[in-house]
């Protein structure tokens, strides 16, 4: 018998589930809605944009436990919103030798990032390439600020990304492709997702499109959207971004990883990003 | 020796000599490399490693995660003192009567060659792997071949 952890009526469904089909585990996303301190409710299951393998897209968030998801829906509760708060201070903390900070230019984010974070990756003309929110901070520091550039994952990068990000909760995801060569990024994503890599031979679709809403060990695997990164994840207690996990990912495929914001992880997060479009941004999600 | 005077000794001296003779031929000396093994009508029929099974052994490495990692994918009702089974394959409840001990082992080796590349089983004793392999497992196997013939071992135990 398995997750009988598994509390409240959940418990009590699984039991009886088990009880009807034996060993299997009763997967699939859940039928919740996912409405922020009773007011902000959330797009978490909307129909795929054109061209998209699946019917619908779907947040993480129906993938996760009962505590896990009531963690995201309390905005007090929401362990990731320490990362967004500390971000703010990254927003207004001057730097660099032209003794400016975000806000010496931006302002106050909540107005002037609003729907920023829904719309990126986004074409970049300046380095003809698609640049994600961490890049573009990046971009600001060093040509604006004069400032030296945010290692990955070092620093402020985390939170002042999950903060800008976060002054889209709640709006769609949604990119332009039309502008540059976005479209041949897409395709270079695509062609990424469903590369099969390392000793396991696994791609990204072996699991997130082929097998999503089953389990794997211990582990309910969702369709892979990334509309709530950086995300907290609760294994490793802190804000997680989305270069981080794809490498994760694939390293668990026993392969060898590409380098954060590079040609590679630039054209997947774009391509997975677009799968998840007309999601609700959640950052800062919560995850196992 | 005499007829009469056949001692305990002398009978298990020729039961080994036959057996010898028989391996021999069936079995050859030592494991098969990866990329020799030989698929007929989605079976190998041969051990991959010249030795026979051990049941016990590939039970273990049938739940170590770091090996065979089995019930990541698959439930697998014998095992229930462990939590978590998986879904993403079919349970392996009834598998030794429902293949022969060499179709199990062609799943085992490489499940392509049963189920098609479609299949995101992982070969088990396979170079057919996928691209930027980790350099420190580049020409390695996942399980080593004697650990193949003990899980298909294991498998066939499996009523």
């Amino acid at each position: 018998m398995h997750r009988v952890f598994e509390k409240t009526n959940v418990a009590l469904t699984s039991l009886l589930l088990v009880a009807i089909v034996g060993t299997a585990n009763a997967g699939g996303p859940v039928d919740e809605k996912l409405i922020i301190d009773g007011e902000l409710e959330m797009i978490t299951r909307t129909a795929a944009p054109e061209g998209h393998p699946l019917d619908e897209v779907i947040s993480g968030w129906h993938y996760r436990t009962p505590e896990t998801r009531a963690l995201e829906a309390d905005s007090f509760q929401n362990p990731g919103m320490l990362g967004v708060e500390l971000g703010e201070e990254y927003w207004n903390k001057v730097e660099g030798t032209e003794g400016k900070s975000c806000a010496s230019c931006h302002n106050d984010a909540a107005s002037s990032m609003v729907g920023v974070g829904a719309s990126y990756p986004k074409w970049h003309a300046p380095t003809s390439r698609p640049i994600n929110v961490e890049l573009q901070i990046n971009q600001c520091r060093v040509n604006n600020m004069g400032a030296e550039e945010y290692a990955f994952d070092k620093s402020g990068q985390k939170p002042l990304t999950a903060y800008i990000k976060h002054q889209s909760y709640g709006k769609p995801v949604k990119l332009d492709l039309e502008e540059g060569d976005m479209k041949a990024w897409w395709e270079k994503g695509k062609e990424l997702y469903y590369k099969r890599t390392g000793q396991l031979n696994l791609s990204c679709a072996s699991c997130h499109e082929k097998n999503n809403g089953k389990y794997i060990r211990a582990d309910h695997l969702s369709q892979g959207n990334v509309n709530g990164f950086p995300t907290y994840r609760l294994k490793q207690a802190g804000l997680i971004s989305t270069h981080n996990r794809f490498r994760g990912c694939i390293r668990d495929t026993r392969a060898e990883f590409p380098k954060a914001f590079s040609d590679e992880l630039m054209a997947l997060e774009l391509y997975v990003t677009w799968r998840g479009t007309g999601l609700s941004v959640e950052t800062p999600g919560v995850r196992q | 020796m005499m007829p009469n005077r056949c001692s305990a000794a002398g009978l298990a001296l020729s039961v080994s000599v036959a057996l010898a003779v028989v391996s021999g031929s069936a079995m050859s000396d030592g494991p098969v490399a990866p990329n020799d093994i030989k698929v007929e009508n989605l079976e190998i029929a041969n051990s991959v490693s010249g030795a026979s099974g051990d049941a016990a052994e590939g039970r273990k490495v049938f739940a170590n995660r770091k090996q065979g990692n089995c019930l990541a994918c698959h439930a697998n009702s014998e095992m229930s003192e462990q939590l978590f089974h998986g879904e993403v394959g079919p349970t392996l409840d009834g598998a030794g009567s429902r293949w022969t001990e060499g179709q199990l082992r062609t799943i085992v080796v490489n499940a392509k060659a049963v189920f098609t590349e479609n299949t995101v089983m992982p070969g088990f004793y396979s170079l057919d792997v996928g691209a930027d392999v980790r350099e420190s497992l580049i020409g390695k196997t996942i399980l080593t071949a004697q650990q193949v013939e003990d899980v298909v071992a294991y498998l066939t135990t499996l009523k």
